[in-house]
């Protein structure tokens, strides 16, 4: 098992644990995690599943794939550690993972 | 205006897969549909979403795309020879004596005895920044679609987006606008090469500026647009002047007009039983992603399964004298010539 943080908006902590082979949106929306709305069900489709990524963990997360970056062109307020939930795989490596969650997905 | 009036059995709200399917199970039955969807071909999220992405648990078909299972569908209810009525949204629905009276944005009417909605996850909508402010600006100097080109003769026009709706208003509207700025959050555009080299050589010919960065805050007053503060690729906000903002940021989901007319929901679901698949109202019914019952699974195969119950009924609605009788599409002759195969 992963654990793995959601910090919302007005900072407070989601801490779930996920197994290894689903992806971070998963661990949301399986967890009833705010503000990740996942429209398209996880088909890197829909940029509604937006999380920035906490600087310590950027590396172990890796670089967005071009077509995640071109959905990325349909998030609001896109910054370096961007990424979409629903592409980030988890592993044991990404035990202790934190992400934020946007003001809003659009 | 009253003869224009398209008079039909059912009209089916919404041409994704589980609409498609309607026009099947109904038409086996003799009920002729028309069916009306917002964006401007058939398919639904099968189209609009995930066209090249595969869909594993179609019964019978192991992998097959959206696109695939949209116009294998349509060779599918060929034979009952639909009509469809495509970038039109149903707005309003009004019960007549005989059943119902639909009116969509684009004028159209229509009246019918049933109504299926099978709207998936709503009509797609352009997604909205959420701007603060941004709402009192809609319709005045920011626009998520162009109807009329000439609205933007001569002013200073700022497009926001790096797909091909941004791509192609950049092109069509360069002629028109006094300026245009194009803006987008890096140098990689999504959209056809043929348009971004296009646009490239204006922005080489100095007909068209391209800015990185993106809006974080409008300006203005009483609706007009005066400029947008923007942060640039750096960090650094700069003010871009603009009398109009057209953000492409592309489509989202709403439940849109269904909302009132004056079906019970449930969290925006529409919620059915699980005999007839029909709403709170007589006569209106509600198949695939947007209905919900208990134990309801937002699948292709559960909508497909509601078509088919759902026409059943509808049956005794469009001929309450005539007695159904269940038949096979492998052994009945009667089917089998409707289908066009004997």
């Amino acid at each position: 098992m992963a654990s793995i943080t959601f910090v919302q908006p007005d900072g407070t902590e989601n801490v779930v644990d996920a197994e290894p082979g689903m992806t971070v949106m998963e661990a949301a929306v399986k967890n009833s995690v705010r503000g990740i709305a996942a429209e398209c069900g996880g088909a890197c489709a829909c940029a509604t599943c937006h999380v920035y990524v906490e600087e310590a963990w950027r590396e172990a997360t890796g670089q967005p794939e071009q077509m995640e970056e071109d959905m990325l062109d349909f998030a609001f307020d896109i910054q370096p550690s961007s990424r979409l939930s629903c592409q980030i795989k988890i592993s044991e490596a990404l035990d202790g993972l934190k992400v934020r969650i946007p003001e809003k997905q659009f | 205006m009253a003869d224009d009036v398209i008079k039909t059995d059912a009209v089916i709200i919404g041409a994704g897969p589980v609409g498609l399917f309607a026009v099947f199970e109904l038409g086996l039955l003799d009920i002729k549909a028309h069916v009306i969807d917002i964006l401007d071909r058939p398919g639904g999220q099968c189209a609009e979403l995930y066209p090249e992405k595969p869909i594993y648990d179609v019964p019978g078909l192991p992998v097959v795309t959206g696109q695939e299972l949209t116009d294998k569908l349509l060779e599918q209810i060929k034979p009952f020879g639909a009509e469809y009525h495509f970038q039109e949204q149903v707005d309003t629905l009004e019960r007549i004596d005989d059943g119902f009276r639909l009116t969509t944005d684009c004028g159209t009417q229509f009246e019918c005895k049933v109504v299926v909605i099978a709207a998936g996850g709503g009509s797609f909508t352009p997604k909205r920044p959420p701007l603060p402010g941004i709402a009192d600006y809609e319709g005045t100097s920011v626009f998520y679609s162009v109807r009329k080109m000439d609205a933007f003769k001569d002013r200073d026009v700022l497009i926001v987006g790096g797909g091909d709706s941004a791509l192609d208003w950049t092109l069509s509207l360069q002629p028109v606008a006094k300026s245009l700025t194009l803006l987008h959050r890096r140098s990689e555009f999504r959209a056809a090469p043929a348009s971004v080299q296009k646009m490239l050589e204006l922005v080489d010919s100095g007909d068209v500026t391209f800015k990185l960065g993106q809006v974080t805050q409008l300006h203005g007053a009483d609706g007009q647009l005066t400029g947008a503060t923007v942060k640039g690729a750096d960090g650094e906000s700069f003010e871009q002047q603009t009398e109009i903002m057209l953000p492409f940021f592309g489509l989202t989901m709403k439940l849109g007009p269904v909302a009132n007319w004056g079906l019970n929901l449930a969290e925006n679901l529409v919620p059915v039983d699980t005999e007839k698949f029909e709403t709170s109202e007589k006569g209106i019914f509600a198949i695939g992603d947007i209905n919900t019952y208990p134990g309801k699974l937002k699948l292709i195969l559960s909508g497909f399964h509601e078509a088919a119950l759902m026409s059943q009924r509808v049956h005794k609605y469009i001929f309450p004298d005539k007695k159904l009788i269940f038949q096979y599409t492998t052994s009945s002759s009667k089917l089998q010539k409707k289908l066009g195969v004997k």
